[in-house]
């Protein structure tokens, strides 16, 4: 009965410090493609922490960016098309000893997840979310999407896209994001250490990564950035400021700002879930042998 | 056989629920068999609610046909169920809130007029202390003895304590000497038949039989009539240990019971057709990365949102076929919460011991009916299905590890995350035996064309698994007759009913039961159905799925079918007409 489900796969000998680095696949992303800076954040943050590859879980949805958890020598879960969030989620509640990742592109997470990345960010679940923002579908072949710019045309929008962009930014301020940041893949230093930041964060962290398309986004390249990016830390920001958050999350355009908006301390789900109190979900005993009380409501 | 229904309707928010909660248990603690069929609206207040328990010290399987005692608590109720009552049958109503047209009340039924509301206002003016009073009166007339009764009303007020429990006793104890007062019982009167049964729902007894069975996660959306198992494992959430989330739509509660199971507990979702509808793609991706993973699908009227309160079995052809593509499934149907306990047991034994996902057909019949159990049939002591895991070999390296080894079962042991060295990334793209993709740069070059296969042939070669482990059809009644009727699910409590009606005129016919639905056990369908002098085939939808479904994987053609689709359970009466027919060639 009391069936803890790892307790009894404890490694017998203690080997080297092994910590997250490449896995023997290489990517097959397209030569200069914004990912291949993202992924290299990524390793240099979860290195940085010296984190063992067997207690993170990178998950991802559908979309060239998602191909990234088979990249890495860590537990990975490449499921489908817009739904990496509800996965980490049962992930997390299943096993909260875990560090838990979650990659995807701006398609995978702001148009068919939208509904996942505002509740995932509401309830605060301890997730480190990379979103690889191309502004464009690149694994379909070059639609837009909800972060293509008004008038940019793709070949779905010939004449030009005309509906407004979502605004990542804003969009987890407004739904009670804990930490909120923007990286640039151009700069991986730079992003390495908002990923760091965010997995150390209690609670849900999301980094929108800008990570241009090469092959099919011919506006928002990487010079296009390099003109207008611009690093919140160097600019006076107060990431404790939810108000002065937003004013710069509406900055897009002339100019663009990177680094960390938006920082707070909150509980996060894990914490208040009662029955997780008594430690990962995964390790706690099984069945309803001695509960036998539970029946008295039906007699 | 000395049995008794007892019947009460009005409208939503009259409180007719805990009427006929009271009386269900009040009877289930005499020591009978009973059935609970509650009927209602999608509508908060107003409309037209009805809830029968069913009594009797010999067993029955459905809620039968008529009742015997009838508490209206409005007229409407009246004239709709009065042509319900059977002889000897007793109308209980309040002549101050309405009037019953004598002429409406059918022969060998009579009336019994008992001033409920003047009896609650004794202690104070709300009405909703009137149903105490009703309620009184049915015990009386059904034999349930006062003090039994006065317990199940104070049980049903938990720990509660103080005047209103005391308002509602003593209405009842007014009710039911007003009646005494009035007439003899009912002459189908019960009595107490021995210990105390246990009365349960199917969704309560789907919630204890996945505890039971190891569940440690449920993630759902509400949705009737599935929301009851969500409701009873919330509210026992810190006593089983069951972690459970209310998701923000079926897309995200299908998809963490994945993220939960590959994380390593045991993980279910629940929905009806509509949630299920939109968990079709995340099914095909537990299949394909080979995660264990249960399903309830309690089934209500469609299409679409259809009626939401009542019940069908449309969604079987829904269940075959959710998906794109093919991964390999099984799909259990239960029949009564008893069927319901085991079924959630050997659900999560098939998810488990094949890794793949499994679902539980319900349906509102089976989900919201309340019926009795034994002890015995509700054991906790049930075999937890291992992981069958990778042992951890601790070396740190994760070269060596396949997680999708080819093996003859089809089943490769898989590893969780926290073991060391034994990392692999679940993909819902086709991959290799280390789980590496062959959708990208790899499809289509030879070598790959036949993993490809391999891997196809793997992952369906655990269907010759399920059919084995899971529960083959059964045959009820006598093993020569001159009509076989088939059944699956819960429509097979009205057929049992009605196979009693049809020994008793002495005709031969037999039953034959399919538990798992799929994948059909060949062999022992055409054991028990290959040499039926004549078959019916009985299901609560339009064009007869299961018997679809038999004919595409056997061959078999049941021509004579009795398909229901207007949302109401099968009456036993109605089979027994149908099979009369058959039987006399009409």
């Amino acid at each position: 009965m009391a069936d803890s489900t790892l307790a009894a796969i404890a490694p017998t000998v203690t080997p080297l410090k092994m910590v997250v680095g490449k896995s023997d696949t290489k990517p097959t992303w397209c030569p200069g493609c914004g990912d291949y800076g993202v992924i290299a954040s990524l390793e240099m943050a979860l290195k940085k922490l010296q984190l063992p590859p067997e207690q993170v879980v990178i998950v991802s949805g559908i979309g060239c960016s998602s191909n990234l958890p088979q990249f890495l020598n860590a537990y990975g879960f490449h499921g489908i098309h817009g739904r990496s969030l509800p996965v980490a989620e049962g992930i997390r509640w299943a096993n909260h000893d875990l560090h838990v990742v979650v990659t995807g592109g701006d398609g995978d997470g702001f148009g068919i997840g939208a509904g996942h990345f505002v509740h995932a960010m509401r309830r605060n679940v301890k997730l480190t979310y990379i979103v690889m923002d191309n502004q464009i579908y690149g694994l379909t072949t070059g639609q837009a999407s909800p972060t293509s710019m008004m008038g940019h045309k793709t070949k779905s929008t010939p004449e030009g896209v005309i509906e407004n962009p979502i605004d990542p930014i804003a969009l987890a301020l407004a739904a009670g994001a804990t930490y909120v940041a923007r990286g640039f893949s151009g700069d991986v230093k730079h992003m390495a250490e908002l990923v760091a930041n965010g997995l150390q964060h209690r609670g849900f962290a999301f980094i929108d990564a800008l990570s241009p398309c090469v092959t099919y986004n011919k506006l928002n390249t990487f010079d296009w950035f390099r003109q207008r990016i611009y690093k919140l830390e160097s600019a006076g920001h107060d990431p404790k400021d939810i108000g002065q958050a937003y004013a710069r999350s509406l900055e897009w355009g002339e100019k663009i700002p990177i680094g960390l908006f938006y920082r707070a301390e909150r509980p996060t789900y894990e914490e208040l879930e009662e029955v997780l109190a008594a430690g990962p979900l995964a390790h706690q005993s099984t069945g309803l042998l001695g509960k036998e009380r539970l029946l008295e409501e039906f007699r | 056989m000395k049995e008794i229904s007892v019947r009460a309707g009005g409208q939503a928010g009259d409180g007719i629920a805990s009427v006929g909660d009271t009386i269900a248990k009040s009877f289930s603690r005499m020591g009978l068999h009973v059935f609970g069929l509650n009927s209602y609206q999608s509508v908060i207040r107003g409309g037209h609610v009805w809830f029968q328990a069913r009594a009797g010290a010999e067993r029955f399987y459905s809620q039968g046909d008529g009742c015997d005692v009838l508490y209206a608590l409005d007229l409407q109720t009246a004239e709709v169920h009065l042509p319900t009552l059977r002889d000897g049958g007793v109308v209980i109503y309040d002549p101050e809130k309405f009037q019953i047209d004598p002429s409406k009340i059918p022969v060998g039924v009579s009336a019994l007029e008992v001033p409920t509301l003047a009896l609650a206002r004794k202690h104070t003016p709300q009405s909703i202390l009137q149903n105490a009073a009703g309620v009184g009166a049915c015990a009386y007339l059904a034999g349930i003895p006062l003090p039994l009764l006065h317990e199940a009303i104070s049980d049903s007020f938990g720990k509660k304590k103080g005047e209103v429990v005391d308002w509602n006793l003593a209405c009842a104890a007014d009710g039911y000497a007003h009646a005494q007062s009035k007439r003899p019982p009912h002459p189908h009167a019960v009595a107490l038949a021995g210990p105390p049964k246990m009365l349960m729902t199917g969704n309560q007894a789907i919630a204890l039989g996945a505890a039971a069975a190891g569940l440690k996660f449920l993630a759902q959306y509400p949705m009737t009539p599935a929301s009851t198992i969500m409701h009873w494992l919330a509210a026992h959430s810190m006593e089983t240990g069951v972690v459970v989330k209310q998701a923000e739509d079926e897309l995200a509660a299908i998809h963490m019971a994945i993220g939960a199971s590959y994380g390593g507990v045991r993980a279910m979702t629940a929905t009806s057709g509509g949630g299920f509808s939109l968990m079709v793609e995340a099914l095909g991706m537990a299949g394909m990365c080979e995660i264990p993973l249960v399903v309830v699908e309690s089934q209500r009227s469609g299409p679409s949102t259809g009626l939401p309160t009542k019940t069908e079995q449309g969604d079987l052809a829904l269940m075959l076929g959710a998906g794109q593509g093919e991964f390999p499934r099984a799909i259990l149907a239960p029949s009564s919460p008893a069927e319901a306990y085991r079924a959630a047991v050997q659900a999560f034994a098939l998810a488990e011991n094949w890794q793949t996902p499994v679902l539980l057909a319900s349906d509102l019949y089976l989900s919201e009916s309340s019926a009795t159990v034994e002890l015995a049939e509700i054991d906790f002591k049930v075999p937890i299905p291992s992981l069958r895991l990778e042992p951890g070999n601790g070396n740190g390296h994760s070269g060596e590890y396949l997680r999708y080894r080819y093996t003859e079962s089809g089943v490769s042991p898989r590893s969780l995350p926290g073991q060391r060295g034994l990392q692999w990334t679940a993909a819902s793209d086709e991959h290799d035996e280390k789980g590496h993709l062959i959708s990208d740069v790899k499809s289509g070059i030879p070598h790959w064309v036949a993993e490809r296969k391999r891997m196809m042939d793997k992952r369906m070669h655990k269907l010759e698994g399920l059919a084995r482990e899971a529960e083959p059809p059964v045959q009820e009644g006598p093993a020569q007759a001159d009509l076989t009727i088939v059944t699956w699910g819960s429509t097979i409590g009205p057929v049992r009913d009605a196979m009693k009606i049809l020994a008793a005129k002495g005709r031969k016919v037999n039953l034959v039961h399919f538990p798992t639905v799929y994948p059909v056990h060949h062999e022992r369908t055409m054991a028990l159905l290959g040499a039926a002098r004549r078959t019916l085939l009985i299901e609560a939808n339009f064009s007869g799925q299961f018997g679809r479904l038999l004919r595409t994987e056997t061959g078999l053609h049941l021509t004579d079918r009795l398909l229901k689709y207007d949302g109401e359970p099968f009456y036993p009466m109605e089979i027994v007409g149908r099979a009369l027919e058959l039987l006399d060639g009409r």
